[in-house]
Order: structure tokens, then sequence, then C-alpha cells
């Protein structure tokens, strides 16, 4: 148990004070960040006003088209236009909309943004619907007063007979956020577990090693070990986050000043709103299953991914055993999207409880509620899964780890997971 | 009678279809170097790899100091492996803390050990360094100071003396030397014969996954001294007489195979008064033979 713990904190602190260790868990945070600010803002920064010039013989259309927010229009005579079409690079107009009964076409030195053209095209629809409205005899205001909306509000019944609000994109958001999570901490974690195992072949220090403590203990402690300098990270990344929201909000405090000049009224049904929103989620299930599926998903994994460590000489040979364990995970990672829009069919059912597939495609489904047998029953599986991948690489990473320069095939392999200790 | 130290009996291990080693027995005496030989291939290193119980032996059993060895004697055997390495990346003191951990010792008491054989071999200015900053020499000393750290009643070498240039390799060889005096068993596997013959004072030829000779190795140049004698004329041709054949001449020096049940006196009677002698001596044949002759008569 003493060695196991020497084993575990080395490859630990060893990961730890990596250079890229401490480079990743600073930048993975501002990364996120900048994906979520970056877009928003690019796309509000080029909100400029334009000016689009109307070329109509009278005024037909030319009075009844309004300013919006990012467009004005102003009416020129035929003698301007030619003018402007000969000198269009100095004029201030971002476009020409020339207007022949009803036809519209749109004369630009550059391409037309598509927001723009299907602005135009929407606001001149409309005035052509209302004429013929008009001219069909109905009344605008009636038609006005007949618009209406409605908005559904779905709930849920649990077996004891409460209801609570379901919200299908709020589920839709957490489950595919931790089904994203679980598939990259695999990846990552597992295929560092694997690149572990191979410098410590090729270095043949394994040798030196495995004369004190026995291969299982290496590879276990090695798995563990990882798995800490996994949890630290994500650790660090939720602190930090928080830490960058604070200083985020902080630095636009006028968006904290827009909430404070709420009415107390209206703060009640904004706080309401939230918690409707994220109502009918059992936030504590989720983040308790999510820590265990990133656990047992990732054990599962980095113990195939040992194996094929050590069945190896060099990285460059992992391919082949590589590609039949990341399959599973890279299909659970496309099926996230049908799954969200069927969480409950059998592909789900299937899928959420097969190990291969369980960790992340059990995350996605539990947000919009999956029933405790099933979820028992994925974890059950789970961890009797780990149990057989751990001891059958056991078996695989003890005869590879002292095997060189020897090419193994899958062949190889079965063989070794039949010698005797 | 010596006692031993190691006894392996009738141990037998199987690869799929290859058979490493078949019903291998050796007996260790306690404080002897006990050189390990065998060509490339014969189940030397499995033999190692069992003894420190990385692999189990299909069957037959192992004794250690008069009982089964399990695991708890680990911390009693050092083993430096053929194949052997460090964490590149890692600092060399703090590397050799972890290795020395993993043998059951403290961290204090590792401390300490190590601190006295890096002042030993000189090497204390490196406990900083990284690993890739040494030569293959440099680290192969780290790498005999983490094996021998905890103090082994048995220590294991599989060419300890590779990659040394023969300075270093003379100072190991100290080394080796003096642990030996102090009481450590140690088994030595190499295929320099010169200095099997130098520094064993026991040996065992495996070959073909069996072995094939054990013994003392006094005992073992005895089994395999057969009546040659060189004799070295001061000028004259030296003729066959009843006693001996000529086997091989070479200038005034004239190798001689006595006939069967003649003495060394006789030989000597019969040619003393024709011929001057200048050197009559009983020929020992050298490891490298023994090993060549084992090895293809097997």
């Amino acid at each position: 148990m003493r060695k196991i713990w020497l084993i575990i904190k080395r490859e630990y602190l060893v990961r730890v004070r990596k250079k890229s260790f401490i480079v990743m868990t600073i930048v993975g945070p501002l990364l996120m960040a900048a994906l979520l600010i970056v877009p928003s803002y690019l796309a509000y920064e080029s909100q400029e006003i334009r000016i689009i010039a109307i070329e109509e013989d009278g005024f037909e259309f030319s009075n009844q088209i309004e300013d919006t927010e990012f467009l004005n229009f102003s009416k020129i005579t035929s003698e301007e236009s030619s003018f402007l079409k000969t000198n269009f690079e100095e004029s201030a107009y971002y476009a020409i909309l020339y207007i022949e009964k009803e036809n519209f076409t749109l004369f630009s030195n550059h391409q037309i943004s598509l927001s723009v053209s299907s602005d135009i095209e929407n606001q001149l629809e409309k005035i052509i619907e209302h004429q013929k409205l008009k001219a069909a005899g109905i009344d605008l205001t009636i038609l006005e007063e007949a618009e209406s909306t409605v908005k559904i509000v779905t709930k849920i019944i649990s077996e004891k007979g409460n209801t609570s609000n379901s919200q299908a994109e709020a589920s839709m958001g957490i489950g595919f956020i931790c089904g994203i999570l679980i598939y990259m901490f695999i990846f990552m974690y597992g295929t560092m577990v694997m690149r572990g195992v191979i410098e410590e072949k090729t270095s043949r220090i394994v040798e030196v090693i495995i004369s004190s403590v026995k291969p299982f203990q290496l590879m276990m402690g090695k798995i563990l070990g990882v798995a800490l300098v996994g949890l630290t990270q994500f650790a660090l990344w939720i602190l930090l986050t928080f830490v960058l929201a604070g200083i985020v909000e902080f630095a636009f405090m006028d968006i904290n000043s827009i909430t404070t000049e709420l009415n107390p009224e209206q703060q009640s049904i904004i706080l309401s709103e939230i918690s409707n929103f994220m109502g009918g989620i059992n936030l504590l299930q989720i983040f308790i299953s999510f820590i265990f599926y990133f656990l047992a998903g990732y054990l599962m994994y980095s113990a195939l991914f040992a194996a094929v460590g050590s069945a190896v000489d060099a990285e460059a040979d992992t391919q082949q055993f590589v590609l039949p364990i990341t399959i599973p995970l890279l299909l659970s990672f496309i099926l996230i999207q049908p799954i969200m829009e069927n969480p409950d069919g059998p592909l789900a059912f299937w899928m959420s409880i097969i190990p291969f597939t369980s960790p992340v495609i059990m995350m996605v489904r539990l947000p919009f509620g999956v029933a405790n047998w099933e979820l028992f029953l994925s974890v059950g599986i789970l961890i009797l899964s780990f149990i057989l991948t751990a001891w059958l690489a056991g078996k695989i990473y003890r005869t590879g780890i002292l095997m060189y320069g020897k090419k193994a095939s899958y062949k190889e392999l079965w063989k070794w997971l039949t010698y005797k200790q | 009678m010596q006692e031993n130290l190691l006894i392996v009996k009738d141990v037998v291990k199987q690869y799929g279809d290859y058979l490493a080693l078949n019903k291998v027995s050796i007996s260790v005496p306690k404080g002897s170097i006990y050189g390990l030989l065998g060509p490339n291939g014969a189940g030397k290193t499995t033999l190692m790899r069992i003894i420190n119980q990385i692999t189990a032996p299909d069957s037959g059993s192992l004794l250690f100091n008069g009982v089964p060895l399990t695991k708890h004697h680990i911390a009693e055997i050092g083993y430096l492996p053929e194949e052997r390495g460090l964490y590149n990346k890692m600092k060399v003191g703090e590397q050799a803390l972890y290795l020395a951990q993993l043998k059951g010792m403290s961290y204090a008491e590792a401390l300490d050990k190590l601190k006295f054989w890096f002042e030993k071999l000189d090497i204390i200015s490196w406990w900083n360094k990284t690993v890739e900053e040494l030569s293959k020499g440099m680290a192969q000393k780290i790498q005999f100071i983490v094996t021998v750290i905890h103090e082994p009643k048995l220590l294991i070498f599989d060419e300890p003396f590779s990659g040394f240039d023969p300075i270093n390799a003379a100072i190991i060889r100290q080394e080796i030397l003096e642990l030996s005096k102090k009481g450590t068993t140690i088994i030595f596997s190499t295929h320099r014969m010169e200095s099997v013959e130098e520094i064993c004072s026991h040996i065992a030829l495996i070959s073909k996954s069996q072995t094939i000779l054990e013994g003392p190795i006094e005992e073992i140049k005895k089994q395999f001294t057969n009546s040659t004698y060189e004799i070295i004329t001061a000028n004259k041709e030296l003729m066959e007489t009843d006693c001996f054949t000529i086997i091989n001449k070479k200038g005034n020096t004239f190798q001689i195979l006595l006939k069967e049940g003649k003495s060394q006196q006789e030989v000597l009677q019969s040619i003393i008064k024709d011929i001057e002698i200048t050197s009559f001596k009983k020929e020992t044949p050298s490891m490298e033979e023994i090993f060549i002759k084992a090895v293809s008569n097997a």
C-alpha cells in the first residue's frame, strides 16, 4: 500500500510541476471565456449603422420603409442614382435599392451581407402584404388584435405525484457540457497514461522498478496518479473560471447597476425565472453522477490505454490498438446530438448501459431525468467493467512491459493474456 | 559444508510454446560471487526475473536463506537488470530517493544512505541535475547506487560493466568486491569471461534452458583439465615417447597429452636425459575455453 502511494505521489507531482500543466490550467479557462465572449463581442462590434439609398419612381415603398436599428434609408433621385453608380466608392451609402414596380434590386460595390438583404426583404414583404390585405378589405387593426403568442409550460410528474417544470433547453445545455467534459477528460488523461507507460518502457526504468513493486501496482499507481492530476486541473479550472467571472463582473460594473436598478418585483420575477429554468433538474444528482462517471469512465479506459502502452515500443506503433478503444468513445461523442433529441429512446437507453459509452451518454441523459434503476444498472455495470478491464489490462501490461523489439499483434496480446503470472 | 543463501530447484518456465527454463537448479553459497553464464537466449534473464519475483516459475521451488522465497524477500534482494534506465526528465536525487523508498526504505534512511554513496563515488554535484544531462556511464553509476542502497543480502548484477569506461568499470568492480567482503552474496551475469575469472568464486553455466555446469570455479577448472602440458625446450626438437603424444607445436613450445596411466613424473623422466627443458607447466583451461567447450558439447 505504501508503495502504490509512493507511485501515485510521483506520477502526480511530476505532472503537476510540468510547465505544460500550469499553462493549460491558466490558459484553459481563458480560452473557454474567449470562446464565449469573442464571437458575441465581434458580432456586436460589426453592427454599424448602414445607409441604403432608395431609387424609386414615386413613393409607394420608400415612404413606408422604416429605419431600423442598424439600417437607415434615404430616397434619392434618378440623377443622383446614375451619378452614384459611377462614384459609389466615395459615397457614404452601403447600397442602392432600386425599385421598379415590384422588382427590387440591391446594388453595391461589395458583397451585401445576408442580414441586410433579409431585413429589407422582410420589410418589403410586409408592405406588399398589407397592401393586399387592404385591397381585400380587411381592417389592419383587427389583424393586429388577432395576433397572439402561446407558450407551453412542460411539467414532469414524478413517482410521488409531484410535478416539476421541465426545461429541455437547460437539460440539453447541462447534459451537453457534462458529456463533452467527460469525453475530453477520458481522451486527454487516457493517452497521458499511455504515454507514461511507453516512456517507462522505452527508458527501461520499468525493469528497475518492477523488481521492487508488482507490475499491477505500478500500473494502478500511474492510473490513479494521473486521475488526481485530472481532478486537480478540473478543480482549478472551476476555481479560475469563478475568479475570472468575478473580475469580468467587476470590470463591467454597469451590467451590475442595471440589475440593481430593477425594482424588487422585477428582481423576484427574474429569480423565479432562473429557478424555473433550472427547476426539475436534480443538480446534486448530476454533480455526484458527473464525478462518478468522470472517474469510472476514465479508470476503465485508462486501464486499456495502459495495456496498449505496454504492448508497443514507441508511440507511433499505438495506432492499431488505440483505434478500437477510441471508436466507442468517438461514437458516444457523435451520438450526443441525436440522444439529446430523444433522451428516452432505445438508443439512448442501451448506450447509457453499455460501459464503453455510458460515461458520456448517461451524463447527456441525466438532466432529462432517468429512472433510478437505469442509473444503478449503468453504474454497477461500469464498476464491474472497470474491474474486468483492469484485470485484463494488468495481464497484458505485466508481460508487455518486459517485451522489447517484438511487434505485438492481437494474437500476441491474446497469448500474453493466457500466460500464467 | 557452506550454507546456501539461495537454492533454485527444478525451475521450469514456459512462454507459450517456448521453454525458457527446463528444470534449472542452482545453489548459491552465502558470501560467494556467483557467476551466471550462458549464451544469449539461454534463459539467464528469465532465471534472474524469477529470483526477483518479477515472473513466477511454472514449477519448481526457490529457497532464500532456507525458507521459501516470498515477496517479503524483495527488500533483501537488489537487482541491476541488463536493460536498465531512469526517468530522463527527473532530477537525479529525487529519482534515487523514489527508487530507494520503493525498496522499502524510509525517506530519512534513504536520504542518509544516498548522501553517503553519492559522496563515496564523488557525484554529489549531480544531485539536482536531470538524468538527460548525464552521460550513459554517469547514469549507470546512479543505477548501481540504487541497486545496492538498501544493503540487501543478495545482489544480482546483469552485465554490470557494460556502458562503463575502463576507469569507472574498475571503480564499480572495486565496490562489488568490497560489498562481497562485507558478506553480501552476489550473483553476477556477464559475457566477459575474463571478469568472471577475476572475481567469481562459483559459476553456473546455463545453455538451452538447462544448467549444464555448476560449482566452485576451481573444481570446474579441474574437471576440464585433461592431461595436457606445455613444454618449452631450450633448443632441441621434442620427440614423442611412449608416455605422451604431441598435439601442438609452435617453435620451441610443445603442447603434449599424457597417455592413459602415465604420470607427470614419468613424462619428465622420459625426456629429461635428452633435452634441456626451460618450462614444464600443466595447462588449465581458461573460462572462455570451458564456456565454449561446455556449450558446444551440450
